[in-house]
């Protein structure tokens, strides 16, 4: 436990000195609202047992609703991002009331092909600017005082953003309705005859992981100042799947430790091996499901807990 | 000229037919995954991928080695079948077992390979393949022009369904796939070799989806991503008819094709969404599917 004191202790450290250590902050604040996403959809597949193939709906959608606002609205970027998240939240009401009528693979099925529908949506609708996206984002001033314009400030922005949505998933985690989750995780008939609506925390679950979903979503579309169609297709769904897998389904620190690595990799690996990117992700893929499937925090916390237990003798 | 709604009836009956294509495509797919996820209980979000296998072997069988599209018809299934029992025998045994989902972030996983990998060495932009000359041209009906080609799509993947329906429901074959999917370890207790039942399975489904790419590479560009998107649609078209069922995954998807390219003639807008819609749909009045039997 203290171990794990400590290394939090140094993140935040180290989150909050980035700026001085001459890490692109853009970099950062892109890590951060990808690692945002990967707790969301987290929260979904790892305490719910829900596997969403169709996250990318709800976070290309609020960054869609949120981009459009302020360059063709001229909204703040306060009001704007909680107007995105509004339409994730409810799109995710509608998407959820529908895929938990199906379990497991079906669950999964239906949330890709609900979400391919959004994408050709987005790619038709007048106001998503089709192919070329909404380009130009403007980020203007937050609460009136607070200048997005510098990297700066918009990095510590984001970054209390995350910690807040961090501490909120921790907190509903552990919550009695996450409790109720676990359960039903574990064995849906037995939390059905002791008494629980399962639907109904299943629907409250896929709401919230939609929720912020699109408010990382919102929040990149500031960052970067563009919105495009690779932000609703399948494969940013299949990719927050995958920082999931990698870093450790179902513990909290997991999504974070995979969404660097693969946010990462791709910084790195592009300049190395061109459109080869893909392929490599399907490796990882590979590679996870065969071998790895508790992630690198689900193993690391299994070789802690081997250790600690007291030998036989 | 005869109209119906203001639409000319040769462009509805052009778009039906080119549905009707399509759904043949839908048909031949999700019925190979129905075979497959019945027995094995995995969802191989690789078919599409096998798909554009199919296709690919194709192409670069007539431009490297000079095999003409007959040839290509019965060798490149055959080719891809053999890749699906390997990893069939390599990757996907080790999933068994596990909770289903794994299986499909497996397939997913080398959907990805194999789509990125095409598109690194191929390009993006497609190629075309040609339409073989005995099939080259139209048949005048009196009241529209068939394209030959389209004709022949349907025709043999019909035949291909049914035969396939057929060996599953009707063989001894069949009988003994079908006592594997009830229960495995009691039939293999009898002495029917299961994994090697199980491979051939796979390598057959995943041959039906290659013959689908062979089909279509007339028709369409033959490119790294033509099955990805489609894989989405068999999906769906999966949910709507239930993957229990071999004839219902025939039907669904033909009659989705059909509904897709009416939708094409009225409002060309929603005919990429149209099935989806449908089956959100079906999910709100039959949860199981429509010949769903769970």
């Amino acid at each position: 436990m203290r171990l794990t004191t400590v290394l939090y202790a140094l993140l935040g450290l180290f989150a909050l000195c980035v700026p001085l250590l001459g890490i692109y902050p853009v970099f950062m604040m892109q890590l951060l609202c990808v690692a945002m996403f990967a707790c969301a959809f987290n929260l979904l597949l790892g305490f719910g047992r829900m596997l969403s193939f169709g996250h990318a709906a709800f976070f290309g959608s609020a960054a869609y609703a949120t981009g459009w606002l302020v360059t063709a609205h001229e909204w703040g970027p306060g009001a704007a991002i909680l107007a995105g998240v509004a339409v994730a939240a409810l799109l995710g009401l509608a998407v959820g009331m529908l895929a938990i009528r199906r379990q497991g693979i079906y669950f999964a099925m239906i949330t890709l092909a609900l979400a391919q529908l959004v994408y050709f949506v987005c790619l038709e609708a007048p106001f998503t600017g089709g192919e070329n996206g909404l380009q130009g984002v403007p980020r203007g001033e937050l609460l009136g005082f607070l200048p997005l314009k510098s990297d700066l400030v918009l990095y510590y922005v984001v970054l209390a953003v995350f910690v807040a949505v961090y501490l909120f998933i921790h907190r509903v985690v552990h919550s009695p309705f996450g409790q109720v989750l676990k359960a039903i995780r574990e064995n849906e008939p037995r939390a059905t005859s002791l008494g629980y609506e399962i639907n109904r925390y299943k629907l409250l679950a896929f709401v919230l992981s939609a929720t912020l979903a699109g408010l990382a979503g919102s929040l990149k579309a500031l960052v970067f100042g563009f919105v495009t169609l690779t932000d609703v297709d399948q494969s940013t769904s299949g990719e927050v799947i995958l920082m999931t897998l990698l870093g450790g389904t179902g513990t909290f620190f997991g999504p974070v430790l995979g969404a660097a690595v693969v946010v990462t990799l791709r910084q790195y690996l592009s300049d190395l091996v061109g459109g080869w990117v893909i392929a490599i992700i399907g490796v990882i893929f590979v590679a996870c499901v065969l071998s790895f499937r508790s992630g690198v925090v689900g193993e690391l916390a299994a070789w802690q807990l081997r250790r600690q237990k007291p030998s036989p003798h | 000229m005869t109209t119906v709604f203001g639409i000319p009836v040769a462009v509805i009956l052009g778009q039906l037919t080119l549905g009707l294509v399509n759904g043949s495509f839908y048909a031949m797919l999700s019925l190979g995954l129905a075979v497959i996820f019945g027995l094995m209980r995995v969802v191989n979000f690789a078919h599409g991928a096998f798909y554009t296998l199919g296709a690919f072997a194709a192409l670069l069988g007539l431009q490297w080695l000079g095999i003409n599209y007959w040839a290509s018809l019965v060798l490149a299934p055959v080719a891809v079948g053999l890749v699906g029992i390997v990893v069939e025998r390599l990757l996907l045994r080790r999933v068994y077992g596990l909770d289903p989902l794994y299986g499909l972030l497996l397939t997913f996983g080398l959907a990805l390979i194999c789509e990125g990998s095409l598109h690194q060495v191929f390009g993006a932009s497609g190629q075309s393949y040609p339409v073989p000359p005995a099939l080259a041209g139209a048949v005048n009906l009196g009241f529209m022009f068939l394209p030959l080609y389209r004709a022949w799509v349907i025709a043999i993947s019909l035949v291909v369904c049914f035969s396939t329906w057929f060996v599953i429901e009707r063989t001894r074959l069949g009988a003994t796939l079908r006592a594997a999917t009830e229960n495995a370890p009691l039939l293999q207790a009898f002495g029917v070799n299961v994994p090697l039942l199980v491979a051939a399975t796979y390598g057959g489904g995943v041959a039906l989806a290659a013959l689908a790419g062979v089909l279509a590479s007339p028709i369409v560009l033959v490119n790294a991503h033509m099955g990805s998107s489609l894989v989405i649609v068999v999906f769906a078209v999966v949910v709507i008819g239930g993957m229990g069922s071999i004839f219902g995954s025939i039907v669904s998807g033909l009659v989705l094709g059909v509904v897709e390219g009416f939708t094409k003639v009225i409002y060309p807008e929603a005919s990429n969404v149209v099935v989806f819609l449908i089956m959100a749909l079906v999910l709100v009045l039959r949860p199981t599917g429509l010949f769903g039997r769970e």
